[in-house]
């Protein structure tokens, strides 16, 4: 592909240009906003810092951002065990029964955010219900969050590690059952390791779905606990804190830097491959 | 609100795949390094929470915001688009886009070469080989593209409440607010939301009458 015409190169890079704009607009312009004197957000008042101290300040913001982290790990962990751990049961069914399965496990891939969200919020209400008439005391808050994060992070994991497991050659693990392996080390020291990219990859998915998730943590976090995504839009209902663009902003410069690290380190393992 | 729900999300659905195709198409051609930094380029704005890319737009068209003062500049006058079904179904392109992007380029990608060669070496032109070939092959790409747009679109409530000012109900907002909101009636509210997940089911069916047939020859 790379003797292309030079009019289809500009036309290329002129509809990617556009493109981009389209996409980091809005970024740039949170991002600038985190710089100005003034609360407003479409007058500019003269460049600060002040965003930024009073962010680190402000404990209502730092605690949904501790909610936000620490569910997004602990979901992404747990579901990206249950969810190989499903894979592997998956894999060892008879095709229809497969298939069936998977169809199941689509549903809540393509089922509309707020419908996960709502039918979440009803059976956790339903459960407080019957604890509560037990004499338990107890509310949606952390609890519900944590487990609606981990269920609706299943399925990602599962779809990610289902293609692995059917690249692997089966006769591997039967012959390191045959020489001797238990059961476990089989999984430990054959399985594992071949399918470890597709877990790998579930897991970021599954841990970006969490950071990201609005609309499920609206509805099952209770009045107590808040995640970043829920502080934000309960802020775009009155005037938003300026505060809140800092924070995306320095998430935003984390991300690219992360991204520039992990090339920096793939070109260099290239390199590396060539010498040898 | 059913009608205004499904027409907004068809606009949105329609407008990214216009856009998406003719991206999806020139990008699928390019180097593997540019093919990957666009990738790169198309995921990074998801890491930031899509509330805040939406307000963003807030400042963005806002009758005094950045677009009409550029417009100004110009010299072409201001536009309202604030608190319109437009500016809805902005929101909806911007935020849903790369879910039409991805799907499409991914096809494009896969697209055997040898196939352009044959139909250009069979007579076809450059027109009639996208329609006959490119364009068929691409298919599977499009419907995942189309149903992953549809599908939060006709669902979403925020984007609604931020740029549509309130004005413009779609189904989602419906559901929250009988959940939620001011209208608190969960039995109308879940009735609403079976009826959602029954066209979502349907959709979700065709996709897979159209898809399976395609994917699983490609498979083996």
């Amino acid at each position: 592909m790379s003797t292309q015409k030079p009019r289809f190169r500009v036309f290329s890079f002129a509809l990617q240009g556009l493109l981009y704009i389209f996409l980091y607009a809005p970024i740039f312009v949170m991002a600038a906003f985190s710089f100005n004197n003034s609360k407003s957000r479409s007058v500019w008042t003269g460049f600060t810092l002040k965003w930024y101290g009073e962010l680190f300040r402000d404990r209502a913001i730092l605690e949904a951002l501790v909610v936000t982290l620490s569910v997004a790990i602990i979901a992404s962990l747990a579901a990206t065990i249950i969810g190989t751990a499903a894979a592997l049961g998956i894999h060892r069914m008879r095709k229809k029964t497969r298939d069936v399965v998977m169809t199941v496990n689509n549903i809540p891939v393509v089922n509309p955010d707020i419908l996960t969200g709502v039918s979440f919020m009803l059976l956790f209400v339903a459960i407080t219900t019957f604890l509560r008439t037990l004499g338990a005391d107890i509310s949606l808050g952390y609890w519900s969050l944590l487990l609606a994060h981990i269920t609706f992070n299943i399925p990602y994991i599962i779809l990610s590690v289902m293609p692995k497991l059917r690249q692997m050659n089966k006769h591997t693990l039967e012959a390191a059952l045959d020489l001797g392996a238990t059961p476990f080390q089989g999984f430990r020291k054959v399985i594992l390791p071949e399918i470890m990219p597709g877990v790998v990859s579930g897991m970021m998915i599954a841990f970006t779905m969490s950071i990201d998730d609005f609309v499920i943590s609206y509805f099952t976090s209770g009045s107590s606990v808040q995640t970043l995504s829920v502080a934000v839009y309960a802020m775009t209902r009155k005037r938003i804190n300026p505060e809140i663009n800092a924070l995306s902003t320095i998430m935003f410069v984390s991300v690219m830097l992360l991204l520039v690290i992990i090339n920096v380190i793939q070109a260099k393992d290239k390199n590396k491959e060539k010498k040898f | 609100m059913f009608a205004a729900s499904f027409r907004l999300a068809f606009y949105a659905t329609a407008i990214c795949l216009l856009i998406s195709y003719p991206i999806a198409y020139v990008v699928s051609r390019e180097t593997p390094q540019v093919q990957s930094v666009f990738m790169v380029l198309l995921m990074v704005p998801m890491w930031i929470n899509f509330l805040l890319r939406t307000y963003a737009w807030m400042s963005i068209l806002e009758n005094n915001g950045l677009l009409n003062k550029l417009l100004v500049l110009l010299g072409i006058g201001k536009v309202s688009i604030i608190n319109t079904e437009a500016a809805v179904a902005l929101g909806m392109v911007y935020n849903y886009l790369p879910f039409m992007l991805l799907p499409i380029l991914t096809v494009l990608q896969k697209l055997d070469r040898s196939l352009l060669e044959a139909s250009s070496d069979l007579g076809a032109n450059g027109v009639r080989t996208f329609l006959r070939v490119v364009f068929p092959l691409s298919l599977p790409g499009v419907l995942s593209g189309v149903t992953m747009v549809f599908v939060p679109s006709v669902s979403t409530f925020v984007i609604s409440k931020l740029l549509g000012g309130g004005k413009t109900l779609l189904l989602g907002d419906l559901i929250e607010m009988q959940f939620l909101g001011n209208a608190y009636n969960p039995y109308i509210g879940s009735a609403v939301s079976i009826v959602m997940m029954l066209i979502v089911l349907v959709c979700m069916f065709v996709m897979n009458k159209f898809g399976d047939g395609g994917e699983e020859t490609s498979m083996f």
